[in-house]
């Protein structure tokens, strides 16, 4: 994103956050974008979690193969891994494929048809209406989601570590539960908080531009997958070096 | 009353009006025409806010809207109903859902009122009983007459159309002209009408405006258009072998 675009993704935040016309249209759009990002995720994100977790916890164990390391610490790398970085950046990359695209593709096909334009020829605010119910669901329901994967993630690692005897039950247990930060979980949320408005803002921001028809829809929804994986990754370092 | 009062509008150095101004009337059909690249869309577009111009002002009723912020227009497009070329419906919703949206947003009728205006609009554009379907379902001409069931919803003062007829067959595209010029009798909207369907041109053209490369070139009705001696303005209107046939037998 150059300065012209990031000065533009500025004052179109600008608009998205002017009072809405009547609150009731926007919460009722609200829960639907509420539905579509976060129940609609929930599978998707439960799944890749379970896995990342079992996988964690086996490649944790080839690589401390020692007398000296306690079996406990694969659960406990296991946790702090999942909680601190997989979790948050993972479901952050997954859903801006899913939902990022979805959203740029929705907005970009509404202002090439002229929907966009009749909504504001009827005085309604489009990037408000359109924009901040996904940006609310964004910051609220990916947190929502990440606590869940969180979990699983730590689910998966236990089972995928007994099934496969690389580590007992009892010893996964005590890693997970020994010395554990509860400030981990602050920074996992607030990493969550921040990529939910990216994957909300920026695939909005490239839908509510895009000039020409179908193909450019198309190349926009690229984009703005793109992009969107770039700022999570920058705003993961940024948030670790700011919090940890 | 509409007036544009010498609107310039310019795209990367090439200017696409020049210096127009006009007057259109309340109650009878104003027509914008001109051929492709002739700057009537553009012309549209400045009028409803959707491009700003360079210069020059856009008047509603004497209220200045070119200078005005986003909140101030408001009150004013809350009397503006428009059809886009495409009809530009909310895919996502049903048509009643879609005529219902500004009712919804502006005012604070109940369930049932709203639902007794749109039945109202629905019949008024003979759509009775659609009221459930996508706009997936629809055809081209039932499309249009539901973009003009949602303009009409919120009993506009200004109307504007955007190439109504474009993507219709002969038969439909009467239809949608007389329905238009019906509904600018009934409650003496301004309508503004940019197309260049010659049809159009001569089945409600009661005030006609024609663009030639962005300028202002003539005006007067469709009764006077066919004894004009302007080439550009020949050449545009009898353009079609059948006009062409027509004027020779006029």
């Amino acid at each position: 994103m150059n300065f012209t675009n990031f000065g533009r993704y500025l004052l179109l935040l600008k608009a998205v956050f002017r009072r809405p016309e009547k609150l009731k249209i926007y919460i009722r759009e609200l829960v639907k974008q509420m539905n579509y990002i976060g129940v609609g995720s929930l599978g998707l994100i439960s799944i890749i979690s379970t896995f990342i977790g079992a996988v964690m916890t086996l490649q944790i164990a080839f690589q401390l193969v020692s007398d000296f390391i306690p079996k406990t610490i694969i659960g406990s790398v296991n946790r702090d891994s999942s909680i601190l970085e997989l979790s948050p950046t993972i479901s952050a990359i997954v859903l801006a494929g899913k939902i990022g695209s979805a959203i740029s593709s929705e907005i970009g096909t509404m202002r090439v048809t002229e929907q966009i334009d009749a909504l504001e020829i009827m005085g309604i605010n489009a990037p408000g209406y359109l924009i901040l119910p996904k940006i609310i669901s964004g910051i609220t329901m990916v947190p929502l989601l990440v606590i869940i994967s969180m979990f699983l993630s730590i689910t998966g690692g236990y089972i995928g570590g007994t099934l496969s005897g690389a580590v007992s039950p009892a010893e996964y247990m005590q890693g997970i539960t020994t010395d554990f930060n509860p400030y981990t979980i602050v920074v996992a949320l607030v990493k969550a908080f921040v990529f939910g408005f990216v994957i909300t803002s920026v695939p909005a921001y490239e839908g509510f531009y895009v000039k020409g028809g179908a193909v450019e829809v198309s190349q926009a929804s690229t984009r703005a997958v793109v992009v969107s994986c770039i700022s999570i990754l920058a705003c993961d370092y940024i948030v670790t070096q700011l919090l940890l | 009353m509409i007036e544009i009062r010498d609107i310039n509008k310019s795209f990367d150095n090439n200017q696409v009006l020049k210096g127009i101004s006009s007057k259109f009337e309340s109650g009878v059909t104003n027509l914008i025409i001109g051929g492709s690249g002739s700057g009537k869309t553009t012309l549209l577009k400045c009028m409803v806010g959707l491009h700003q111009p360079d210069s020059g002002s856009v008047l509603y009723d004497d209220r200045d809207f070119t200078p005005m912020t986003f909140e101030e227009r408001i009150e004013i497009r809350k009397e503006i109903g428009m059809l886009f070329q495409g009809s530009a419906l909310f895919d996502s919703q049903t048509v009643e859902e879609n005529i219902m949206f500004p009712l919804n947003m502006f005012t604070d009728q109940s369930l049932a009122e709203k639902r007794d205006r749109v039945d109202f609009c629905l019949e008024r554009v003979n759509l009775q009983g659609k009221n459930k379907l996508f706009p997936a379902e629809l055809s081209g001409g039932m499309k249009k007459r539901v973009g003009i069931a949602r303009a009409i919803a919120m009993n506009p003062k200004y109307l504007f159309c955007d190439e109504p007829n474009s993507g219709l067959d002969p038969k439909t595209s009467i239809v949608i002209d007389e329905l238009i010029k019906e509904i600018t009798e009934e409650y003496n909207t301004t309508t503004i009408v940019v197309t260049h369907d010659m049809n159009s041109v001569m089945g409600i053209g009661d005030y006609i405006l024609f663009l030639y490369e962005g300028k202002k070139f003539w005006e007067g009705s469709n009764k006077e258009i066919a004894h004009t001696d302007i080439e550009e303005l020949n050449d545009f209107v009898f353009a079609s072998r059948f006009m062409k046939a027509a004027k020779a037998k006029f």
